[in-house]
């Protein structure tokens, strides 16, 4: 198949490209969810995010945390963002930074004002940001301004025998044309790590995974209370087939087909060294994940599911698909592909893959995803410890 | 083109997987090679069901099971050829 080479997206003052034209209402803080979700419902065109934490956050925990924030808001597709926090000091520290990218960014702050009057301003300049993106027209942009993301959930056999490796394929015919690709799951590789590390494209790449890697593992091994073999897999992997969390993890490699990383990057960190795969340090939790794939500015995502994850995300169009017959059937309203024919031997791969492509540049050109048409809009931070 | 029983994913690959209902003893499995785009055949000689894993060789007990073209494991309980591979004859490495 001709790979299309180009899409139609929103070009972004900062040179990326956006795949959506988000006016978003993002609050710093569990508190000020009231006044960003008031505001987003006075001023149409425009979608709150509200979540769970940014109080008395500290460390590594804190950094996180606004890296989240600023990425969420710097990512191309938001076209604009309105930041209400508790304080002015956080508050100013995201907007500053998300002003960088040339986007119209304003934030507001609760305390000494009170919602009811932040809301008001908050709404006025809202209005203002949802008129101005309204007049945004997509424009025909190269397929290397596609930044995609990768994770799959509620994971069977069929995942690593077909929906995994379709997304692989994708990947291995996508990559030379200039795209950024993106995978996580730090503690589903477990079993493969030594693996994937070998996939790095550089000594200092495959040394930083295998540190990351690592690290997690010790962390897990602190925590637990006994070895993973009683978790990895699980009793309902098991059932499904799959006997060992090295099995279980080869089938969740599958979705980087045959290539390499250039780099390992922090939970939410913006890849900086060019087109190519990374690998980000992330949860295997579908929600914080595809989260954090977003805030380090990929446009797009990719799902396999085996048994129907239903995950969507506020910013980041969420496209799935499944290799799983009964899943494709009693779950349709959150498939946007169905990859099952590969089990029937009636597709191959190749075509697989092709299909994926297709459906994603047709969700790259405005084409809505189950999940958006559905209202899912999981925006979950993830919280490295507890708070002060 | 005949129905697909069992997909191998790997050339490599000592171990295939069943996709359809499940698999009879003593029936004749059409396998699918998926690297390159492969056939073969294998007798089965257990029940073996959706998503679960059928030896395409003689194993013995300390030989490693390669799937994706991949160590997964080793083989704790010697397994025929047409056997079912699963976590009564086969262990992580990894603990």
């Amino acid at each position: 198949m001709e790979i299309q080479k180009s899409f139609l997206g929103y070009k972004r003052e900062n040179g990326r490209v956006g795949t959506r034209n988000h006016v978003i209402i993002l609050p710093v803080d569990d508190i000020s969810n009231a006044c960003a979700e008031a505001v987003a419902n006075n001023i149409k065109g425009t979608i709150a995010l509200p979540h769970s934490y940014g109080r008395l956050q500290f460390g590594a925990d804190l950094e996180l945390h606004f890296r989240t924030m600023i990425g969420t808001a710097k990512n191309p597709n938001v076209a604009a963002a309105i930041i209400i926090g508790i304080e002015p000091k956080w508050t100013k520290r995201i907007v500053d930074e998300v002003a960088k990218t040339g986007k119209p960014v304003e934030g507001f702050s609760i305390e000494g004002a009170g919602d009811i009057e932040t809301i008001m301003k908050a709404s006025k300049k809202a209005q203002e940001f949802s008129i101005w993106a309204s007049e945004k027209q997509r424009e025909e942009c190269p397929v290397s301004d596609l930044w995609i993301s990768v994770k799959c959930g509620e994971s069977d056999t069929t995942s690593g025998l077909a929906s995994n490796p379709t997304v692989g394929n994708l990947m291995d015919k996508l990559e030379p044309l200039g795209v950024h690709l993106c995978f996580g799951e730090t503690s589903e590789l477990t079993g493969a790590e030594s693996v994937c590390a070998k996939r790095g494209k550089t000594k200092e790449a495959q040394d930083k995974f295998m540190k990351t890697w690592s690290d997690y593992n010790d962390f897990i091994l602190k925590e637990a209370t006994d070895d993973l073999s009683e978790s990895q897999p699980t009793a309902g992997n098991i059932t499904g087939g799959l006997t060992t969390i090295e099995e279980k993890a080869f089938g969740n490699f599958q979705k980087i087909g045959s290539r390499q990383f250039v780099d390992v990057l922090t939970p939410a960190e913006e890849p900086t060294k060019g087109p190519g795969l990374y690998f980000m340090d992330t949860s295997s939790a579908a929600a914080e994940c595809v989260t954090l794939q977003a805030a380090g500015g990929f446009n797009i995502h990719l799902f396999p599911t085996g048994q129907g994850n239903i995950i969507g995300n506020p910013i980041e169009p969420v496209i799935k698909l499944t290799a799983n017959p009964l899943t494709a059937v009693k779950m349709k309203e959150h498939i946007d592909v169905d990859v099952s024919k590969i089990l029937s031997r009636e597709m191959n791969l190749d075509q697989a893959g092709d299909e994926l492509i297709k459906a994603t540049m047709r969700v790259a050109n405005g084409r809505f995803t189950c999940a958006e048409a559905l209202g899912h809009r999981e925006f979950v931070m993830t919280k490295l410890y507890r708070s002060a | 083109m005949a129905s697909t029983d069992i997909i191998i994913h790997d050339k490599k690959d000592n171990v295939g997987v069943v996709v359809i209902e499940k698999v009879a003893p003593n029936q004749t499995c059409n396998c699918w090679i998926m690297e390159g785009d492969g056939s073969a055949t294998v007798e089965a000689k257990n029940e073996v069901p959706l998503g679960h894993k059928l030896a395409l060789v003689d194993l013995n007990e300390g030989d490693t099971i390669i799937k994706y073209g991949h160590d997964i494991g080793k083989v704790v309980k010697t397994i025929k050829k047409g056997e079912h591979v699963h976590v009564h004859n086969v262990k992580t490495k990894k603990w």
